[in-house]
Parts: structure tokens; C-alpha cells; sequence
């Protein structure tokens, strides 16, 4: 308990956490104040639960909107004193953490939508929609990220995969050509990216910028040269429909959101998976991560270091180029000029928010995805926070997370240095 | 002089090099989204001959719409010949400046991607200025302009501040902060002291005539005094970082961060002050942009001066002459690419492509001398940015 | 196993590394490969290890020509390597840093420690470490490590192990250790190709001496042999391994440093509650193994550390707290552990790496502009007086060797009125020649009755220039004792036993 009180004797990470609670804390008696005591009257809020055919457990959830912003920020200030005192006592508190979090959320909510009603399941499954691409792109920045190669050239890839999936899909009039050329268009950047990094050790953040220009352009330029005069054949493609997996598909809130959605989407989770597995219990993974820490040990016993990150880095480009599908094929089929929309980057940003960790990527790509998608249901059931506000938080949230405000952000050792026998510079 | 000339070639080879082989690629990627040129695909000759004029119409048109048009000069007199050099030089004005927020980061070894937002902060604080006060002219220029580099350059001193405290990649930073910096412009346009009386689309009104450029060749032109603005700018860059204390100290830790620290220079300070000043230059871009050329704020003002900035800074070698001489290319390119673009089918976005073309490959100088079989093609010491760790 | 080198040449532009080079090492034999800095030693063992190419020559083992071209090459061959830089991934477990080229995997492509960890312990047993295969490897002390690399080679059935310059990180204590291990691998048939230019071990362990010479073998030599025929064999003409120091003529004290405790970012304690004293005139030199704080201990004489509690007086004005600039120009002279990383910009000229602290001053500039006229008369001057060799003074730094550039940074240090020197390894990597030159400089500042505080691993550099000697274990100075001290008791000292 004297740990708790002076803060001297934490280390730097937990005086940091700490602060980080306080912070939430005091955001949270702020929200119960202004909130949970504001003048709603009478108002109630509505929160909606079913989306389509799944299973119904229950169909909305209505609060008086005065009590549902008291409640939940109660709950988030005790979940805030024990995420504290867990941090006091050294253990984890990563739970105690998402609590204070949700229910500040959903404090918030309360107040906002008050009179309103709040499609609740459809906003998490929106939220997972816009967090498709970001998750795509995380995993390709973390696939050429975590053997060494910096990856600026995420939007590049993930516009150049939009683009070539988009258009193959309409000239052959079949989704799944789209899907087999996106990949390929993505790892045609890779190419790029790793013989101009690896072969001419051209520095990598400059060059990935330089690729994202000549993706930029390249796709403009044809947009308006060919997409638009011969927009029936070029740039009217079929798109994928929802799949819903048996059983799961129909539980409650889970299956609308996880299990009723496009073959992009389910092969997200498979690439998410193979690649967290593999990243820690292959010799694959733990070749990248050698190379990417101390290329010259790797070098020692044998491993071809350049040739491993080429490797990677093109492997990289599949996966994003594929996440570019999802912009054309995975939505409504045609492409637009410049339609990720810096999506490359936010991905970026998810990268290293989740500190070059798969989960730690895909969680941070969710919360940006969750940020993104509720700043648009806000503005559909008028809600007087302007839009750009809520469009700012995820670009805010990565300036903080790269502060270290939330932890020490560390990338892989040898990120973004060329290597050559006898000297790197 | 012999040997200057030597040196002055040896510098140009490789840029010159660059810039050939861009224009060809980019010649193959118009010919051949051509639909004219792609149906005569059967027959060989006139495919040729089809792709080729293809190619040199589009690229007469670029020349034509950015250095002097015959048929302007025929119409209106010789000298009106020359409009669309004015036109360049009015497009370079701004990213002369952008450039130079670029450039002089780079000497400082820091990767400056916010000139975009930088720009926006500029533009906003020039155009509030400029449409809210009456004053007398020279001084309300001057008060526009100072308006314009005090706010950005607060804009960019975060990203320093950031960077010197808590060692936050300025990379990532100033990548997020343009993002922010566009919906923040978005967001002011809507409220009521930006948004111009009776109109609902996001447009600020105009700046009063006290607070404008004048312009520098008569009603005909457009070019302005922001052109004079932008080059004492890459002077007064130049002198800092090559005569000045606090320029060898940028240098310093441009070059060696740790040494420079040893030898008791303040790296933080270095960091602050170098993009305080790059915000400084680029907030300035965008007060000569408005108060020069546009004279409203409008959501778009920034284009994509900030970020075609790191090509100029690029190709011209984050060196400030370099910079002006990258700058007024690629306003070429800009302005030509609009002319290109409503006189053939060409698309002005070829443009970009050239552009990443000849930074591509001038990054990449080993490339090109394999592909010309150039023993000794001379490069001066490759720019680099600094990992995430660095 | 024997292994059989045969004019072996490497050039790098117009240097010659290494020229036609002859050596052979037999079937459980221990060959010491003797050579100052910069002599070719490594680069030779690059070659043999397969991460360097030669340009002529050939490699046999047992008699068989093999071709090197990659490091797998060589493991493959049965040769074994101990870097001198650690080849190990800090944040890495012991185990995957031994399994790391060699993997075993499942069916599935899932990795298989099993049989490795196995093999490991087991491997550690009979030489009697005590390793735990999960530890990071960053949180393990150096003389860990360095089992870890010896294991890792062994792991593979390295039947000819290199080690290069072994002993650099150890103290006397771990020394000894590892030469006892060297003998163990030698009986069990192991041979053994051992880099140093340490006299002394070289004598205790090698069978044969293979001594290089600016890339040649110039000789070789019997452990029998004197030190002093050694070393004159190894730098080419008779050397002094003891520079001339006069009797000091001590005043008062200058440097006062009281109850300092530095501290990384995450809060632990680098250097615990250290106080002591240096006078005027005379050389106190801090000893001990590297990465026992004294890296820290000298940054910090001139505040590059950030978190410091404790007192730093130089005559009686405080130091902590001051900007590093501020410091230097209280009157301290710093030479940093790495010349190439702290003590100068290398793409910056000779002549402005001069003026790097001082640039703000006259006649360099009038605190605004620069006046380069004046910045490169000053250089001629300095360039003379410290006998610093380039082709002009406009030369970028990079092209210097190491003891040039090691003359600029002392000529840029002491140019400042100095009331103390800090040299923090001063002569590391430099080439007899060099370090002589420096070893003199130090000992002209002392006799002008400046006080100098020393940082260095070696030994000998220690008892060859203190006056007094600290001996710094786990952050603490365990004693401070006279320049008559033994090298036993100072041996026992760095390795921590105190009495």
C-alpha cells in the first residue's frame, strides 16, 4: 500500500500506466458529472441488438439516459481504481483497463443518443468492416516491419490491390479472378519496395513514400484515362455477398458481427492467425525475428539475411494487396480515385500502437475501425460533436500511443537498416 | 571555369539521367492506355507510329501549358507567350517553400512529412488575417504573412516538442497531424467566422485587397510577389545552415546526433527549433498561396503542395538551391499537366508518376549507372531518413 | 581436425588486409594468432568463417581444399566461431538463440526444442555452466554470454573453434575460467585458433604464436618467448611497454564527486552512492570490467546522463544539473568511449569537427554568422600541434585512421581552458604508435598540473598512467587503492571480492 501512495519507487512503465488511469479516472467523474447529473429529464436511450436473422437473445435495451451515464461511469471509475491497484501490485491489468474503457463508451453513448436509438450490434459489425483493410495492412507492415524492412508503402500496395482486383473483376466478370490478381499487385509494390531497399539500399522510408506517388499517380492517371470513358467494362466489377457460417453465423450479436461475412473477411482471420502462430512457434518466424533484431547474428549461423527479407517483404505484399480487394470486390465492386484513403497509414499507425505484435496490431486496427464507424453513427442520428472531431481520434490516439504515454513503443532493433557484410550503415 | 563546368555536369548527369528515363516509362504507360494506340495493336507500323504521336502530343502539351505557348504568343503578342511560365512560377511559389520546410528538415536528420499540415495552418491563419482586418496594405501583407508563419510554425514546434521529450517518431507524427490538420480545416471552414457569408460549401471569404500580393507583371499575369518571398527564403535557408552557429549546429546533428550531444550541443533544441522553423517555412507557402494566387480559404487550399514537397526536397538533394530548381520542375509539370490534360486525353496525374519516377531512380544512382553503363556517375552521399529507433 | 590456410590475400580499395597468409592449426592444438589493432586478424577469421571473400588463397581442411563462401559453408566444415561482438539476439531466450540456423521442426513446421534443450543441458553439464535455456540472453552478465556463444559452436560439433579477442569483456577472474575451458576442448580434440593482443594469455595457452603484421605473418613464436620479444615482434620495433612517468607533484583537489547514483530510464540504479576525489596533477583511473557503470560514470562527469541524484563539484562549483555545454566549459576536456559514434561527425571535415563545441565562440564565429577563414587557420594550427595526418583539413573525418581521428578529438578537447580531463577508453582499438602518442598527451595534462580521471578495461594501460586506481564492480567503487597495487589483488577487485 505505501507503493501505492508514493509513486517513487514504480518503475518508469508503471508510473506511466498509472497516470494513464488517472487520466481515465478522471475523464470518467467528468462524464458523471456533466453526464450522469445533466439535465437529460426524462430522456431514454435505445440500444439495439439484432441485425438480421441470428438467434435473438435480446432485441434492444432501453435506459434512462441520465442513469445509463451514471451507471456505466461508476463503473468506470471503480474499474479505473483497480486497474491501478493492480498496476501497484505489479500485475496485469490489461482487463481492469478494457472495462474502464467500454464503459466510459458506453456512459458516453448514453448521453449522447439520449432520445435515440443505437444500433448497437450493427455498429460493432460496422466497426469491423472499416477495420478490414487497417488489419490486412497491419499484418503487411508487420510481416516486412519485423524482418528489418520498414513498410511506408502499405496505402501503395493496398491502392494498387483495390485498383487491379477491381478492374480484373469487371473485365472478366469474376470475383475470384479480382481476388487472385489483388495479391499480386500488392507483392508488384513489394518488388519494388524490396529490390530498390534490399539490392540498391535506397533508404526505406523515403522510398516507401515514393512508391506511394507512383501508386497515386499510376491508378489516377488510368482512372480517368480508362475507368471513366469505359466505366461498363472497365470499372463495373461483381462484388463478393455475405456468407454466414452455419450455427455460429446465427448466435447473438457474436454471429452477425464475426461469422456473416464476405470470403475477405474469413480470410482475414486466417491470415491474422497463421501469422501470429508462425511469427512465434515456426523457424520461419524465428528467422524473421532474428533478422530483424541482429541481422548479423542471423548472418552468422547461416541464415541469408537479404534474401529473408525479400522474401518477406513480397510476402508483405500479398497480404495488403489482398486487403486492397476489400475496397472493390470486398464492397460494392468499382473503384474510385485514391479510395484507401490513407487507410496505408492508419494501418501504419495500428502497427505500431499494437507495438509490432499481431494482436497488438489487430486490436489497435479494431479500436481505429470502432472510432471511425462511431463518429459516423453519431452524425447519422444527430449528434452535435462535429464529425471531425471524432474523424481526428485515431490519428490523436497514434501521436499518444508514439509518445509513450501508453507504454514504451519499441520497434524490432534492426527496422529500416540495410544490411551488408562487413558494416551497415 | 573548366572545372566548374566539369563539377556543374557531373552534379546534373545523374538528375538529367533520372529525368530521361522517367519521361520514357511514363511515355509507355500513355501509349499504352491509349485506347487509339491499343486497337492498332495488329498492325505494327502505324502502332508505332500511332503510340509515338500519342506520346509527343501529350508531352508538346505539358511543354506548351508550362513554358511558352505559340499560339498565346501569336493571339496576344509575344510576351503574352509566356503566360504559362507566370503560371509555373506561380504553381512553384508555394513549393519552393514546402520544399524548403522539407529540405532544411532533412539537413537536421529529421523526415519532415507535415508540410502539408503545416501548409493548412498558414493558409488559415493568413486568410483570418486577411478577410477579418482592414489596415494599410504593406503593413496587413506583412501581418497576413507573419500570421501565417507564427501558427504553423507552432504547428510544426509540436511535432519537435514531441519528438525532444518523449523521443516520438516525427515520421508517424507529422503523417497524423496532416490528417488532423485536414479535418481541422474541414471543421473551421463550417463555423461561422470562416464561412463566407450566403454560402454553404466550405469557402472562407476573400482576403481584402490591402492584405495581397501585388502582382509583378501587370493585370495579364498572375504571378505575384510570393515568387520573390519563396527565393529570399532559400537564401536566407541557405546562409543559415552554411554561415550561420545555429546552422552548423542543425548540421551537427543532422550528420551525428550523439557526437553533436558530446560536443554540448542540445540535440532537443536542434529538434524544436528545426521544425518550428520547417513549420515556419511551410505556413508561409500557404500564407503566399492564399494571400498571392487564391485569395479564399477553401478546404482544397493546400492541393498537394505539402506533400509533392518531399519529391522537390528529394530531387532537388534537401539542398535550398536544389530545392528552387526541383520546385520550378515540378510546377512545370504541375501546370503543363493541366493544359496536357484538357488538350489530349492524357490525364494531368501522369504527372505524378514522372515525378516519383525521377526521385526513384536518382535515390537509387547505382541503377542508373548499371542501366547507362556509367563507370563513374557521381553522387553526392545518399539522404536517409532514421529508422523508427532512430 | 586441421586446418590449413594458404595465401590468403584481401584487399579493401587500396588497403592490404590481409597478404598471402600462411597459417595452420593442428588437430587439438592451440594456435594464438597475435597482432596489434588493425593489423588483419579479424579480417583473416572473416575469411575462414565465410563472411568475408578472399581475393586469393585457398582453405583445407584435413588436407582437403573446401570452399567458404557463406558462414554455413564453414559451420558445415566443422568450423566453430566466437565473435568478438557477441552474435547473440538480446531478446532472445538462450535456446533459441542456440537452435537459431539449426531448427528442428514438427511435421507441422512448428518448432521442436525438445531435443536441443537436451543436448544443451547436457553440453553444459560436462563442462560444468549452469545455464538456464529460458533466460533472455539480455538479462544475462557478459561472461554468460560468451558460454552461450562457446556452446552454440560446440552445439554443432565445431571441431575447430576461433575465438576472437575472447578476453576483451572478462575480468581477470572469468579469464582465467575460459582459459581452463580452452584446455578442456583442446584435450577432448578440439583445435583452437585463439586471437588476442594480450601477451600474457597468449603465453599461458597457446602451443604455437602466429604473429600479423600489417596483414602479413612476420613471424612466429614459442610461449616460451619474453613479453618484450612478443611485443616487438608484434609492432615491429623494440616498444616500452612502460611510458615514462615522472614523480607527481600533487595539489589540491579539482574534482570532488559525492554519493552519485545514476539511473537507466526504467529507474534501476547504474552506479550506486560512488564518491571520490581527484587532485590536481594527478591521474586517477577508474578500472573494471566494461558494463559495470563506468560508461555511465564518465557521461556523466559532463551531464549526458539524464537521471542523476548526488554531487559533481569541479573547484567547488556544481556540476549537476549544468547542460553538457555548460560543463565542458566549466574546464572539462571529455574523450568518449567511441570516437566514431560520440567524438566525431564523420562526414564533417577535420576542420569543423575542431570547432564543434567551441563553433560560438570568437574567432570561429561573432555568435550569429560563421567565418570559415578563421575555422580553418585555426585547424592548420591544431593539426600541427597534435600531428593530426591528412591529406588537407577539409578532409571529410571519415577518412582518417583511427589514431587521427583520435588526435582530433583530443585536439579539439584540450584546446578549451581544462581544469580536468575525462578520457574514457582512450586508446581502444588504436595501434601501438597511436596509443603511445596518447598515453604521453594524458601524462603531459597531469604534469601541467590538470586532474585527469581515466576510464579503462585494460590492465595494463591502468598500471602504466594512475597515480590511484578505483576499482568499479556492479556500479560501486569497491576500493580505491595505490598505483603499487598487485594485479592479483586487482584482478580479485574487478571481479568483486573485496579483503
Amino acid at each position: 500500500m505505501k507503493n501505492f501512495i508514493a509513486m517513487k519507487s514504480f518503475t518508469a512503465t508503471q508510473r506511466r500506466q498509472t497516470w494513464l488511469h488517472i487520466v481515465l479516472f478522471v475523464i470518467a467523474l467528468f462524464e458523471l458529472k456533466a453526464f450522469g447529473f445533466g439535465n437529460l429529464a426524462n430522456a431514454k436511450t435505445t440500444f439495439g441488438f439484432t441485425l438480421a436473422k441470428e438467434w435473438v437473445l435480446i432485441h434492444t435495451w432501453i435506459i434512462g439516459s441520465s442513469t445509463g451515464s451514471y451507471l456505466f461511469s461508476i463503473i468506470a471509475l471503480i474499474a479505473a481504481v483497480a486497474a491501478i491497484a493492480l498496476i501497484a501490485l505489479k500485475k496485469r491489468a490489461g482487463f481492469a483497463t478494457a472495462i474502464t474503457g467500454v464503459a466510459l463508451m458506453m456512459g458516453f453513448l448514453c448521453w449522447a443518443a439520449a432520445g435515440k436509438f443505437i444500433p448497437l450490434t450493427g455498429m460493432l459489425q460496422g466497426s469491423l468492416l472499416l477495420a478490414v483493410p487497417l488489419v490486412f495492412g497491419s499484418m503487411s507492415g508487420l510481416l516486412s516491419e519485423r524482418s528489418g524492412v520498414i513498410n511506408i508503402a502499405i496505402e501503395g500496395q493496398l491502392l494498387a490491390g483495390a485498383f487491379a482486383s477491381g478492374v480484373v473483376a469487371s473485365l472478366t466478370h469474376k470475383s475470384a479472378l479480382g481476388l487472385l490478381v489483388a495479391p499480386l499487385a500488392g507483392a508488384l509494390i513489394s518488388l519494388l519496395l524490396a529490390t530498390f531497399a534490399i539490392k540498391f539500399s535506397v533508404d526505406q522510408v523515403i522510398l516507401g513514400f515514393v512508391l506511394n506517388v507512383l501508386v497515386i499517380g499510376l491508378t489516377d492517371f488510368l482512372y480517368k484515362k480508362l475507368l471513366i470513358p469505359y466505366q461498363a467494362t472497365w470499372n463495373s466489377g461483381p462484388s463478393f455477398s455475405r456468407i454466414e457460417i452455419p450455427l455460429i453465423g446465427k448466435l447473438p450479436i457474436i454471429g452477425p458481427i464475426f461469422f456473416n461475412q464476405t470470403l475477405i473477411v474469413y480470410l482475414m482471420y486466417l491470415i491474422v492467425g497463421v501469422i501470429t502462430f508462425s511469427l512465434f512457434k515456426t523457424k520461419w518466424g524465428l528467422r524473421t525475428r532474428a533478422v530483424g533484431e541482429h541481422p548479423t547474428a542471423a548472418d552468422s549461423v547461416g541464415i541469408d539475411v537479404n534474401k529473408l527479407r525479400f522474401r518477406n517483404v513480397l510476402i508483405a505484399g500479398l497480404v495488403s494487396g489482398l486487403g486492397g480487394a476489400y475496397f472493390t470486390i470486398g464492397s460494392t465492386g468499382s473503384f474510385s480515385k485514391e479510395m484507401t484513403s490513407g487507410a496505408g497509414f492508419i494501418a501504419l499507425a495500428a502497427l505500431i500502437f499494437g507495438k509490432w505484435t499481431p494482436m497488438g496490431a489487430v486490436s489497435a486496427a479494431l479500436l481505429f475501425g470502432f472510432a471511425d464507424n462511431l463518429q459516423g453513427t453519431l452524425s447519422i442520428i444527430g449528434v452535435s460533436i462535429p464529425s471531425e472531431f471524432m474523424l481526428m481520434v485515431p490519428y490523436v490516439a497514434t501521436i499518444i500511443a508514439v509518445s509513450g504515454l501508453v507504454g514504451r513503443v519499441r520497434a524490432p532493433k534492426a527496422d529500416g537498416i540495410h544490411y551488408s557484410r562487413g558494416g551497415s550503415h | 571555369m573548366k572545372k566548374f563546368v566539369d563539377r556543374a555536369l557531373g552534379t546534373a548527369l545523374l538528375p538529367a539521367l533520372s529525368f530521361v528515363m522517367a519521361f520514357v516509362i511514363s511515355g509507355f504507360v500513355i501509349a499504352f492506355s491509349d485506347s487509339k494506340v491499343l486497337k492498332l495493336a495488329g498492325s505494327p507500323g502505324k502502332f508505332i507510329t500511332t503510340a509515338l504521336s500519342t506520346v509527343g502530343n501529350a508531352y508538346l502539351a505539358l511543354f506548351q501549358g508550362s513554358v511558352y505557348d505559340p499560339n498565346l504568343a501569336h493571339s496576344h503578342g509575344f510576351l503574352r507567350g509566356f503566360y504559362p511560365l507566370s503560371e509555373t512560377i506561380v504553381t512553384a511559389t508555394p513549393l519552393i517553400l514546402t520544399g524548403l520546410a522539407v529540405a532544411l528538415a532533412f539537413q537536421s536528420g529529421l523526415f519532415n512529412i507535415g508540410a502539408q499540415g503545416q501548409f493548412i495552418f498558414g493558409a488559415i491563419a493568413a486568410s483570418y488575417v486577411g478577410f477579418h482586418f482592414a489596415l494599410t496594405p504593406v503593413l496587413h501583407v506583412m501581418l497576413a504573412l507573419l500570421a501565417g508563419v507564427l501558427s504553423a510554425a507552432l504547428w510544426g514546434g509540436i511535432v519537435g516538442v514531441l519528438k525532444a521529450r518523449t523521443g516520438a517518431h516525427e515520421v508517424i507524427v507529422t503523417i497524423m497531424m496532416n490528417y488532423i490538420a485536414g479535418f481541422f480545416i474541414l471543421w473551421i471552414l463550417k463555423t461561422t467566422t470562416f464561412l463566407r457569408h450566403g454560402r454553404l460549401d466550405p469557402i472562407a471569404p476573400d482576403v481584402n485587397p490591402s492584405s495581397q500580393l501585388p502582382h509583378l507583371a501587370g493585370a495579364n499575369f498572375r504571378l505575384h510577389a510570393g515568387i520573390l518571398v519563396a527565393l529570399a527564403a532559400a537564401y536566407f535557408v541557405w546562409w543559415l545552415l552554411n554561415r550561420t552557429t545555429i546552422g552548423f549546429r542543425f548540421r551537427a546533428v543532422g550528420a551525428n546526433a550523439a557526437a553533436a550531444k558530446t560536443a554540448g550541443i542540445s540535440v532537443g533544441y536542434v529538434t524544436i527549433a528545426t521544425m518550428a522553423l520547417c513549420g515556419a517555412l511551410a505556413g508561409l507557402g500557404g500564407a503566399v498561396h492564399v494571400l498571392g494566387s487564391e485569395y479564399a480559404l477553401t478546404a482544397d487550399i493546400a492541393g498537394s503542395f505539402g506533400f509533392d514537397a518531399i519529391t522537390v526536397a528529394l530531387l532537388g538533394r534537401a539542398k535550398p538551391l536544389g530545392t528552387v530548381f526541383a520546385a520550378l520542375l515540378f510546377g512545370a509539370l504541375r501546370t503543363g499537366g493541366r493544359t496536357m490534360q484538357s488538350n489530349t486525353t492524357t490525364p494531368l496525374d501522369i504527372v505524378l508518376v514522372i515525378q516519383a519516377l525521377i526521385v526513384l531512380f536518382i535515390a537509387a544512382p547505382t541503377l542508373v549507372r548499371f542501366i547507362f553503363r556509367i563507370k563513374n556517375l557521381k553522387t553526392q552521399e545518399a539522404l536517409a531518413s532514421k529508422g523508427w529507433n532512430g | 581436425m586441421s586446418l590449413e590456410l594458404k595465401g590468403i590475400t584481401k584487399s579493401f580499395g587500396s588497403l592490404l588486409a590481409n597478404d598471402s597468409i600462411d597459417l595452420s592449426v593442428g588437430d587439438g592444438e592451440i594456435l594464438a594468432i597475435l597482432g596489434e589493432n588493425g593489423a588483419g586478424k579479424s579480417t583473416l577469421m572473416n575469411i575462414v568463417y565465410g563472411l568475408l571473400q578472399p581475393d586469393a588463397g585457398e582453405i583445407r581442411v584435413n588436407g582437403e581444399l573446401v570452399t567458404i563462401n557463406e558462414p554455413s559453408d564453414a559451420l558445415a566444415a566443422g568450423i566453430g566461431m566466437v565473435h568478438q561482438h557477441f552474435m547473440l539476439i538480446p531478446v532472445f531466450t538462450v535456446l533459441e538463440n542456440i537452435i537459431l540456423g539449426h531448427e528442428a521442426t514438427s511435421k507441422l513446421g512448428k518448432l521442436d526444442l525438445t531435443s536441443a534443450r537436451e543436448k544443451l543441458l547436457s553440453l553444459a553439464k560436462d563442462f560444468g555452466f549452469v545455464i538456464d535455456p529460458d533466460a533472455l540472453v539480455e538479462t544475462l552478465p557478459v561472461g554468460v554470454q560468451q558460454r552461450v556463444e562457446i556452446l552454440k559452436a560446440l552445439m554443432y560439433d565445431a571441431k575447430v573453434l576461433i575465438l576472437d579477442e575472447p578476453t576483451a569483456v572478462l575480468t581477470p577472474q572469468e579469464t582465467d575460467e575460459l582459459l581452463e575451458v580452452i584446455k578442456r576442448l583442446r584435450t577432448q580434440g578440439t583445435s583452437i585458433i585463439f586471437i588476442s593482443h594480450k601477451l600474457r594469455e597468449v603465453k599461458a595457452i597457446a602451443n604455437r604464436i602466429s604473429v600479423i603484421r600489417r596483414g602479413k605473418v612476420v613471424g612466429s613464436a614459442e610461449p616460451s618467448a619474453s613479453q618484450e620479444e612478443l611485443a616487438s615482434l608484434m609492432v615491429g620495433r623494440p616498444v616500452n611497454l612502460a611510458p615514462d612517468k615522472s614523480p607527481n607533484k600533487v595539489s589540491e583537489v579539482i574534482l570532488h564527486v559525492a554519493d552519485l547514483t545514476i539511473s537507466d530510464a526504467t529507474g534501476r540504479a547504474l552506479v550506486k552512492d560512488v564518491s571520490f576525489d581527484v587532485r590536481g596533477g594527478e591521474v586517477l583511473a577508474i578500472a573494471g570490467v566494461q558494463g559495470n557503470g563506468q560508461s555511465e560514470l564518465a557521461q556523466a562527469m559532463i551531464n549526458l546522463e539524464p537521471h542523476v541524484t548526488g554531487s559533481i563539484t569541479l573547484e567547488g562549483r556544481e556540476l549537476v544539473g549544468m547542460s553538457v555545454h555548460q560543463s565542458l566549459h566549466e574546464g572539462i576536456a571529455f574523450i568518449p568511449e567511441s570516437r566514431e559514434l560520440d567524438g566525431l561527425i564523420s562526414s564533417f571535415s577535420i576542420a569543423d569537427n575542431l570547432i564543434l563545441d567551441t563553433h560560438r565562440e570568437k574567432p570561429y564565429s561573432n555568435g550569429v554568422s560563421l567565418s570559415p577563414r578563421a575555422v580553418l587557420a585555426e585547424a592548420e594550427l591544431k593539426a600541427k600541434e597534435f600531428d593530426i595526418r591528412a591529406q588537407s583539413i577539409k578532409d571529410p573525418a571519415s577518412s582518417l585512421s583511427g589514431g587521427n581521428k583520435q588526435k582530433v578529438v583530443l585536439a579539439r578537447e584540450l584546446s578549451r581552458p581544462v581544469k580536468l580531463l575525462v578520457a574514457s577508453q582512450p586508446t581502444r582499438g588504436l595501434d601501438v604508435g597511436s596509443i603511445e602518442f596518447v598515453h604521453e598527451r594524458i601524462l603531459a595534462e597531469r604534469d601541467a598540473g590538470r586532474a585527469v580521471l581515466l576510464f579503462s578495461t585494460e590492465l595494463d594501460e591502468v598500471l602504466a598512467l594512475a597515480d590511484r586506481i578505483a576499482v568499479m564492480y556492479a556500479g560501486k567503487i569497491l576500493a580505491i587503492v595505490d598505483s603499487g597495487v598487485t594485479r592479483e589483488k586487482l584482478g580479485l577487485l574487478m571481479a568483486g571480492v573485496v579483503g
